[in-house]
């Protein structure tokens, strides 16, 4: 059983040279713009219902791709945009779904926390707290039984780590050495609760314990630390080890949803973290010390705002599903 | 270049607000995510954060300008650095920088309706069952909940009321505000995210011999919770041959909410309704939200109580002081000779705006409001059926297997010949609720389905 052995930043830092970090870079500022844009076309009413964003989280959805092989399976809930924008999903087609047009990755049927990509790997975007997990862990035994050598990465919150079926899960994917890996993002927040009031065990990746699943903690805002941590813990399930958690500790800048004031916590708390733990700043600073040239940095800016001003383009552009889509779907041949 | 700030929607239905303080003033430079206003709705108070770069050129709404709508300018941003691109060349030659952002006022004002659009003003409500002479209070229907559940933990110290997020962040949908403050953490109890263990436990304490409020944030998750509430709470009283008793109420939002999709909305009426054992109520306005409440806190069966989201927000007539409903009546909304509309819950007040239209046509429809599915108050409707001959069966759930098919198949085997047209049913079409606004508008059940189906009854078209 691993401990409390955080892991450590892997010695010589950039293990897989500049270019990933460069990578690392953008890809978390793609995610962070295109919340930001996404916040906003809801204040417009381009976006309805609920729309969860995943800004202060990046450096998870981005640092365990990067321990993700070719056809390795990513599952989570609602919260869902980073996860399929580091999957490789069209940023466009993410945003059309956002605004609930035909050109949206569920044609508009689903939007912002129902989209699916099977040729990338994503299989969801899941609205009940807590059913990914046991789904994430039926995509594992699928690998099993196929021996096709593919491992599940299966996202869940906090909250979402008190409900029964994520310990039914554990149970059949440790008993069964399924190749799956719980990648807990403890943004410390469910809704409203604080996870000293909804957890009697705050130390969530000790929570395989009794099923005997190694776990160990993860700082979830230094992406280089989630990305070695990712890939020690897939080496873990692709061996046939069974199942590996990982708990990111992490921070959600904004409300739960659109809809939240955050009341629930000072602005202080957020600043803080926005000052001193921000993921992409940073990635910025150490790339910067390393001697990347700022202007390398603004390049990737203006490349990462144009392929968002072309995803929002693209989905305001797009039309309203064609009113006969609203029976087609429901049933396979 | 400057940049318009609107005034932002914070919520599905939020339309318009209070400005209720700047954080930043002319000439101050903002980045993206900084705090730059403060807004408040009847809900809550919420923050407005920048979402760009730029130095605030105007303040276009003073602090503390009440009704600001959704989409007014309220600041102009001058925008800044990071609007410039670098002059590299960019790494892909098919993306173009970002134009500067402009406001299309058009476009905004071509958006529909934040509100679905058949969600008309509150419809009038035959004050007859008030008692004569009673102070009527306009009053939320959220208010009347919470009005509700505080009378009942004020007379009986067993009733206790336990569910995610109701205490310190006064409820999802802000129903059960102020009820911690006076009842204290023992009684008002924030729940992790396990309704299957809550409901179970509340099964429990109800067993024991409390009166336990169970609120489901929405009813969508109590499916999590269905076992306990159908094995558990229905049957035990049967099964242990009326020796124990779970006096305990399930409640919480149900039904269509806005833009969420298909796990988020969903009316779970017909699922309780077929379970012997359970009692399952479904008020629309204020008045029998808070009237049935209390009955349903003091019943000493399970009860399903299931509110509306959308209706929250709406204000009727509350009479003041004690104010009982009974479970199992049904009330008849507006009388009228030649067609029955049946309805429940939101479908009441698009039954109400039906009848209105159809009156303008000549066609007199009679709207009963069924309050409580189970038991099922089946004479009023026949009575009703058989001074009219016909009937429209609305509600907000699938058609298959429905509340309208058993109020139809009751109609038939207590009035089949009275009738002088074949019975017809106002739905959510038979699929997932979609997200896209226009699908969505068509999947559900609509004032103008209803005066269709009230006309087709009367062979009219
Ligand atoms: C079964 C169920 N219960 C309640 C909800 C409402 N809900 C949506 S998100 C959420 C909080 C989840 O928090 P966490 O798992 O920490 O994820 P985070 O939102 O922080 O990413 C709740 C209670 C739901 N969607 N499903
Ligand atoms: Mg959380």
């Amino acid at each position: 059983m691993a401990g409390k052995t955080a892991a450590k930043k892997p010695e010589g830092r950039n293990s897989g040279g500049d270019a990933d970090l460069l990578a690392f870079y953008r890809d978390m500022l793609l995610i962070r713009r295109f919340e930001e844009r996404a916040g906003q076309l809801y204040g417009m009413g381009l976006i309805g219902g609920f729309c969860h964003l995943y800004i202060g989280q990046e450096a998870i959805a981005v640092g365990v791709e990067h321990a993700r092989a070719k056809g390795d399976q990513v599952i989570t809930a609602y919260r869902d945009h980073g996860h399929m924008l580091a999957a490789g999903m069209d940023p466009r087609g993410v945003m059309a779904e956002l605004t609930g047009r035909a050109g949206g990755s569920s044609r508009g049927k689903g939007g912002s926390m129902h989209m699916f990509s099977p040729e990338t790997g994503f299989y969801g975007g899941h609205g009940i707290v807590g059913a990914q997990v046991s789904l994430g862990t039926g995509l594992a035994l699928a690998n099993r039984n196929m021996g096709n050598g593919a491992v599940t990465f299966c996202y869940f919150g906090d909250g979402a780590a008190n409900q029964g079926q994520v310990y039914e899960s554990f149970n059949m994917a440790e008993l069964w050495r399924l190749p799956i890996v719980f990648v807990i993002e403890n943004n410390q927040y469910a809704m409203g609760t604080s996870i000293e009031r909804a957890s009697a065990e705050t130390h969530l990746y000790k929570r395989g314990a009794s099923f005997l699943i190694p776990g160990e903690e993860v700082d979830g805002m230094d992406v280089e630390i989630v990305a070695a941590a990712a890939k020690k813990a897939a080496a873990h399930a692709r061996s046939g080890t069974g199942p590996y958690i990982l708990e990111m500790k992490t921070y959600r800048y904004r409300g739960h949803s659109m809809s939240d004031p955050a009341k629930y916590r000072t602005r202080e708390e957020v600043d803080e973290v926005r000052k001193t733990r921000d993921p992409i700043d940073h990635l910025a600073e150490h790339l910067e010390k390393q001697g990347v040239r700022e202007d390398a940095l603004k390049i990737i800016d203006a490349e990462v705002k144009a392929i968002v001003a072309e995803a929002v383009e693209f989905a305001k552009a797009s039309p309203e599903p064609d009113p006969r889509e609203l029976y087609t779907d429901v049933y396979g041949a | 270049m400057s940049q318009d700030i609107l005034m932002p929607a914070l919520s599905p239905t939020m339309e318009e607000g209070t400005l209720a303080k700047w954080l930043v003033k002319p000439g101050d430079a903002v980045r993206s995510g900084d705090v730059i206003a403060e807004i408040e709705t009847d809900k809550a108070t919420m923050e407005v954060e920048a979402v760009d770069e730029g130095k605030v050129e105007a303040l276009l709404v003073d602090a503390g300008t009440e009704k600001v709508k959704v989409g007014t300018v309220i600041a102009r941003l001058s925008g800044g650095a990071s609007f410039e691109t670098p002059a590299a060349p960019a790494p892909q030659d098919d993306v173009k920088p970002e134009p500067a952002p402009k406001v299309d006022h058009a476009e905004r004002d071509a958006l529909p309706p934040k509100r679905h659009p058949e969600e008309g003003a509150p419809a009038p409500v035959s004050k007859d069952d008030f008692p004569t002479g009673a102070k009527l209070t306009k009053t939320s229907v959220r208010d009347a909940l919470r009005d509700a559940m505080a009378e009942e933990m004020r007379a009986d110290p067993r009733v206790f009321l336990m569910g995610e997020e109701v205490a310190q962040y006064q409820g999802a949908y802000k129903v059960s505000r102020g009820l911690l403050e006076e009842f204290g953490d023992k009684r008002v109890i924030d729940t992790p995210i396990t309704e299957h263990g809550f409901a179970g436990a509340g099964v429990g304490a109800a067993m024991a011999g409390l009166r336990p409020i169970v609120e489901f944030m929405t009813w969508n998750f109590a499916m999590q919770a269905i076992d306990q509430i159908i094995n558990s709470a229905a049957k035990t009283r049967y099964m242990s041959g009326g020796q124990i008793s779970v006096p305990i109420v399930f409640r919480g939002p149900n039904g269509a909410a806005a833009r969420v999709a298909a796990q988020h909305s969903q009316d779970y009426a017909s699922w309780y309704a077929h379970v012997p054992g359970l009692k399952v109520v479904v008020p629309y306005d204020a008045a029998d939200a808070k009237g049935l409440l209390k009955s349903a806190i003091r019943d000493p069966n399970p009860v399903v109580f299931l509110e509306h989201e959308m209706l929250y927000g709406q204000e009727f007539d509350v009479p003041e002081g004690e104010w009982l409903v009974p479970i199992g009546k049904a009330r008849v909304r507006r009388t009228g000779k030649d067609v029955t509309i049946t309805a429940y819950s939101r479908m009441v007040g698009l039954a109400l705006q039906a009848a209105e239209v159809l009156a303008g046509e000549g066609i007199e429809a009679e709207v009963i409001d069924l309050r409580t599915l189970r038991p099922l108050d089946s004479a009023t409707i026949i009575d009703s059926v058989k001074k009219t001959h016909r009937i429209v069966a609305v509600e907000e759930g699938w058609a298959p297997m429905g509340v309208g098919a058993e109020i139809i198949a009751r109609v038939i085997e207590g009035a089949f010949d009275w009738l002088d047209a074949p019975p017809a049913r106002v739905s959510q079409e038979d699929v997932p609720m979609p997200y896209a606004a226009n699908l969505e508008a068509l999947s559900l059940p609509s004032v103008d389905k209803i005066v269709k189906a009230g006309k087709a009854v009367c062979y009219r078209s």
